[in-house]
């Protein structure tokens, strides 16, 4: 079982990881701020998102689990929101 | 083999290029984009130096609010640089400006050159009185911030109240007792006041919840009190409140009562613990956290003002 869990944490981690780093590549390598944001608004979403989830093992209580699981919803909020702005910023061309 | 070395030279590298990138840049919003980037490296730092306490203010004020001030003075400075004409500084004005620089910069590699090998530390002293007056507090560092060095931090506070003040005094002599004008101008984006009405009430219960904790484990009053600040900062910038008047009488209030509260409860030890600013063991903690919690309202108040600006020429209809 231990194993299981373990495994689970790994592959979740990684894979996180992985979208972090395709998040961070395509900010490089887009060639405009819209498709810019689409990486990184949606990369590190689902990335923060599996790390959570890998993460959540090894917390000590229910409330630790919650608690890291509402940073993970602030960080969906608060980033799918900025990303709106920033992208009607651009649209409207003002910077 | 640990790989934590790696990450702390890493981080070290880091922290130089992006502080060299704040100062090398020349357009001013990316300066205060790299800026904040910079706070928040720093904040890994002190996490890294295994103080959670500086990293959780660096990250809310050294970043978050310094970087709305920054902003907002960045904003303010592009109409000015439109209307005046600037005249190019003098040849002498300039090599007195690099002298000065100079010197000062030799002045500290200097004072850093003749500092003793064994660092002068009140940390021993600190820990006494950590473990003695805030023994009811599980947080050693909020007990040496409202206990050991408790002048210093009141201090602080009135320091941030001062700030306030010159702030409100740029304003025109017709301009006193307004409001600061509307942090955004323009009517705010479906998307700004949908992420205040979600992020604000959460927000608020997180900084109570961390100037709370603040007694036992990493948090306290100036973390709490600048999410708070951070929370009405938002609020005001999707036009769900408008900023106060400065004359208003519950705004002065709240922007003095941190430090009034504590000169009068340190004034109290005088006559109960025998001396200026020292509580008796049993009650220290409910008298710290009795502080605290006015010091939290101070800091909320104050800091979304220093943002907010000087008050506006023509009062908000």
């Amino acid at each position: 079982m231990t194993f299981l869990v373990d495994l689970f944490r790994i592959v979740a981690i990684v894979v996180g990881t992985f979208f972090f780093v395709a998040g961070t590549v395509g900010l490089l390598r887009f060639p405009d701020s819209l498709t810019r944001l689409h990486a990184l608004a949606k990369a590190d979403n689902i990335g923060l998102g599996l790390v959570v989830l890998g993460l959540l093992p090894l917390t000590e209580n229910v409330l630790a689990a919650f608690k890291v699981i509402l940073i993970w919803a602030l960080v969906l909020v608060s980033g799918g929101s900025t990303a709106q702005l920033i992208g009607r910023a651009l649209r409207s061309g003002r910077r | 083999m640990s790989v934590l070395p790696f990450i702390d030279i890493g981080l070290s590298i880091l922290v130089v290029t992006v502080a060299a990138s704040t100062i090398f840049m020349q357009e001013l919003f990316a300066a205060v984009v790299s800026y904040v980037a910079y706070g928040l490296l720093l904040a890994f730092v002190w996490i890294r130096l295994y103080a959670p306490d500086v990293a959780l203010t660096e990250a809310a004020i050294g970043s978050g609010v310094t970087g709305v001030l920054l902003i907002t003075a960045g904003k303010r400075l592009v109409p000015l640089s439109r209307t005046t004409t600037e005249a190019e500084p003098t040849l002498t004005l300039r090599v007195f400006a690099g002298t000065f620089a100079a010197l000062v910069a030799c002045a500290l590699g200097a004072a850093i050159l003749v500092l003793p090998d064994e660092p002068p530390s009140l940390a021993p002293e600190a820990a006494v009185a950590a473990s003695g007056a805030g023994a009811g507090l599980g947080n050693p560092i909020t007990a040496v911030l409202i206990s050991y060095r408790s002048f210093d931090t009141m201090l602080e506070k009135i320091v941030l109240i001062l700030a306030v003040v010159a702030v409100w005094s740029i304003g025109t002599d017709g301009a006193w007792g307004n409001a600061p004008a509307q942090l955004r101008q323009a009517r705010p984006h479906p998307e700004m006041v949908f992420l205040a009405q979600v992020l604000v009430p959460i927000g608020t219960l997180i900084g109570i919840h961390i100037f709370w904790v603040g007694a036992d484990a990493p948090g306290g009053a100036f973390q709490g009190g600048a999410l708070l600040a951070a929370m009405w900062m938002m609020a005001m910038m999707a036009h769900l409140t408008e900023p106060p008047r400065i004359d208003v009488r519950w705004l002065r209030l709240a922007l003095v009562a941190g430090p009034a509260v504590f000169l009068i409860v340190g004034l109290a030890g005088v006559f109960m613990a025998g001396s200026f600013f020292a509580y008796p063991p049993s009650l220290a903690k409910p008298i710290i956290l009795f502080i605290e919690t006015f010091m939290v309202l101070s800091i909320a108040a104050a800091l979304p003002m220093l943002v907010a600006g000087p008050p506006n020429e023509r009062p908000v209809p």
